[in-house]
């Protein structure tokens, strides 16, 4: 029982790891129509940039992931305004995916030029032991509370963000009409551009979460997590920031199960099913609206 | 050729291409001017040609962005190199061996594609290509985890490892993959295979069936009211789509002689390669799956003999991917292209 407690906390843990990626996924997708293949990548890109605050720069870890933040934010803004912009309004969609992906392929070939294959083994940034209950049966280490705090703040934070301000409306509006949008005064550029530097940022955090829970970072780091919070957000219907979060727990959850109860090898395998049985059921993901097709 | 119809001299020029460059480098065989690092690069070039032109089909012809494709090449890479080792200490003539090899390969390729379709084909757009790169990475990986040994006791399968009675071999070691599988895959073969693929294509393209895939494409609703089976097309599209990635995985599995489900030969990262085949060629276009994939498949692999630059390969080549297809695709490059060719054009009739 224990046991499995324990799997079931490093699961929420690592959801929300992926739940954090996954908002950032959402949030453009929502707003570009595209999906940023190269969002796994920032995240490798911002583990790096803490790293190097941390252990070359000697800066104390907040400093270091704020530091990571603003550089994301920029590589964020930078990759939208030169790799994405001048696609819109293409005639095929599928023009700025490849572009995405070959964004993809440049920011882990640089890093790999920059860093070198070696991995680099990281410090976890949260140096507080955790705590433990039931006469230290149940070991709950620092690294995962933080990480389940930081989920739950970034998405009130998120929540209160969209729905409170005015650049959170202006987000909607983007979301639901470009057209519309432009014609009540919107700024379309810019608000896309605001939802790519808040992902980027988003994606710094996870990126110095991520390797604090799992210390091994390489050029290709980013690569598996991205798809697993890609596959979260739409398994939470895509679009839906509430849906992101959910999506995330869930595949988090049910990855630290299956590797721990079922098989390690297989647990990618698993968690891949369940988004083929919840798409299944629910086309749309979980909490996606069902769109009504115009003729 | 003016009495040819349009679609036919297309046809006849992409297959006399590709019986040129096979014409091309036999001669440059024979007289010994090919490196053996060239020559390596033929079997793989023939097959990733293949691959896109049948991921075209999909991707150009039906609409629909599949990322699964690495998947299917999988299951027939492995049921194919099954029998292959399965059969390697029987009388059986090789090429015998090898042509059923490829039917094997094919018809489970088919049968994975049929039975996948079935769910994924209801879902569109962006849903439907995280759903089939979700189905390839599946297939990866339980292939990458099953264990198959055949010893006195009978044949024994499972997800653990797990030792054999008496005289036996084991045929699917876990992640060790397939070894020992025969290398039959010849330049000759996989041009052949590249041949008969395009004719299928193309003549299946210029069908009443390939006008009804393409009114799906253009126009599902308008292509239903006129009583277009969309199902049926699309199902019929996706395995055959399927079935020819198997073949693939067939030449795949019989150009190395150890066959395992790594992520590097079979993960969503080749569905991708093979998709960015297909987008730089020209969604749509059969010619350019051909030839944008013989050419970027090659270009890294040439890069690396370039010395100091050879680290920069991957770097270069993710910057021409980039500024390709914002060159080719940006409405601002687009309107600036057409301008500039337009008072071209002016110019030479006035003239």
């Amino acid at each position: 029982m224990l046991d499995f407690l324990n799997t079931f906390i490093s699961g929420i843990s690592l959801g929300s790891i992926y739940a954090i990626i996954a908002l950032g996924y959402t949030m453009v997708y929502g707003i570009a129509k595209m999906l940023n293949f190269a969002h796994g990548d920032v995240i490798m890109v911002g583990g790096y940039l803490v790293y190097t605050g941390m252990i070359s720069w000697g800066f104390n870890p907040l400093l270091a992931i704020l530091f990571a933040m603003v550089g994301c934010t920029i590589l964020g803004i930078l990759t939208e305004r030169i790799a994405y912009k001048p696609l819109r309004g293409a005639t095929s969609n599928l023009a700025v995916l490849i572009t995405a992906i070959g964004m993809s392929y440049f920011l882990q070939n640089i890093s790999l030029q920059i860093f070198t294959a070696n991995p680099k083994s990281f410090t976890s940034v949260v140096k507080w032991e955790g705590i433990s209950l039931a006469d230290g049966q149940l070991k709950i280490q620092g690294v995962t509370i933080i990480t389940i705090l930081t989920g739950a703040v970034i998405l009130l934070a998120l929540q209160l963000f969209i729905n409170k301000t005015k650049a959170g409306q202006a987000m909607l509006a983007v979301s639901e009409d470009k057209g519309a949008a432009t014609l009540m005064g919107i700024d379309v550029n810019k608000t896309i551009s605001l939802t790519f530097a808040i992902g980027s940022g988003l994606a710094a955090i996870a990126g110095a979460l991520l390797c604090s829970a799992y210390p091994v970072l390489t050029p290709y780091t980013g690569a598996m997590p991205g798809i697993k919070a890609f596959v979260a957000a739409v398994l939470g219907g895509i679009g839906s920031i509430p849906g992101a979060m959910i999506g995330g727990l869930l595949l988090g959850v049910a990855e630290s199960l299956s590797k721990r109860f079922i098989s390690t090898q297989l647990a990618d395998a698993i968690v891949f099913t369940i988004l083929i049985i919840v798409l299944l059921v629910r086309p749309t993901g979980l909490m996606g609206r069902k769109l009504q097709e115009k003729v | 050729m003016g009495k040819l119809k349009k679609t036919t001299k297309q046809e006849l020029i992409t297959c006399g291409i590709v019986v040129l460059f096979y014409i091309v480098i036999t001669i440059l065989d024979k007289t010994g001017n090919l490196k053996s690092h060239t020559k390596g690069l033929l079997v793989p070039i023939c097959y990733y040609a293949t691959a896109a032109v049948s991921l075209n089909l999909v991707v150009g012809f039906l609409g629909d962005l599949s990322l699964g494709h690495a998947g299917f090449m999988c299951v027939g890479a492995f049921s194919s190199a099954l029998f292959s080792v399965a059969m390697k200490e029987s009388t059986m003539p090789a090429g015998l061996r090898f042509f059923i090899a490829l039917l094997i390969g094919t018809a489970v390729a088919a049968l994975f594609g049929f039975l996948i379709g079935i769910p994924v084909l209801r879902l569109n757009g962006d849903y439907l290509a995280i759903v089939t790169l979700a189905f390839g990475e599946i297939i990866k990986n339980i292939l990458a985890a099953i264990y198959l040994g055949k010893d006195e006791a009978g044949v024994h399968i499972s997800l653990k490892s797990f030792p054999l009675q008496g005289e036996g071999k084991m045929l699917i070691n876990g992640a060790m993959g397939i070894q020992g599988v025969p290398t039959d895959s010849k330049f000759l073969i996989a041009m052949l295979v590249l041949l008969i693929t395009l004719l299928v294509i193309y003549h299946m393209v210029n069908s009443r069936t390939g006008r009804a895939i393409m009114s799906i494409r253009d126009n599902r609703i308008a292509a239903e009211s006129i009583g277009i089976d969309i199902t049926k097309y699309k199902m019929l599209a996706f395995t055959v789509s399927a079935a020819i990635a198997g073949t693939v995985g067939v030449l795949f599995a019989h150009n190395t002689s150890t066959l395992t489900a790594a992520s590097t030969y079979f993960g969503y990262n080749v569905s991708i390669m093979i998709l960015v085949y297909v987008v730089l060629g020209g969604i749509g276009s059969i010619r350019g799956s051909v030839i944008a994939a013989a050419l970027l498949y090659a270009l890294p692999e040439m890069l690396r003999g370039l010395g100091n630059l050879s680290n920069y390969r991957m770097l270069i080549y993710s910057v021409i991917l980039i500024a390709v297809m914002l060159w080719n695709w940006a409405p601002a490059a687009r309107a600036w292209r057409e301008r500039v060719f337009k008072s071209k054009n002016k110019q030479k009739q006035e003239s």
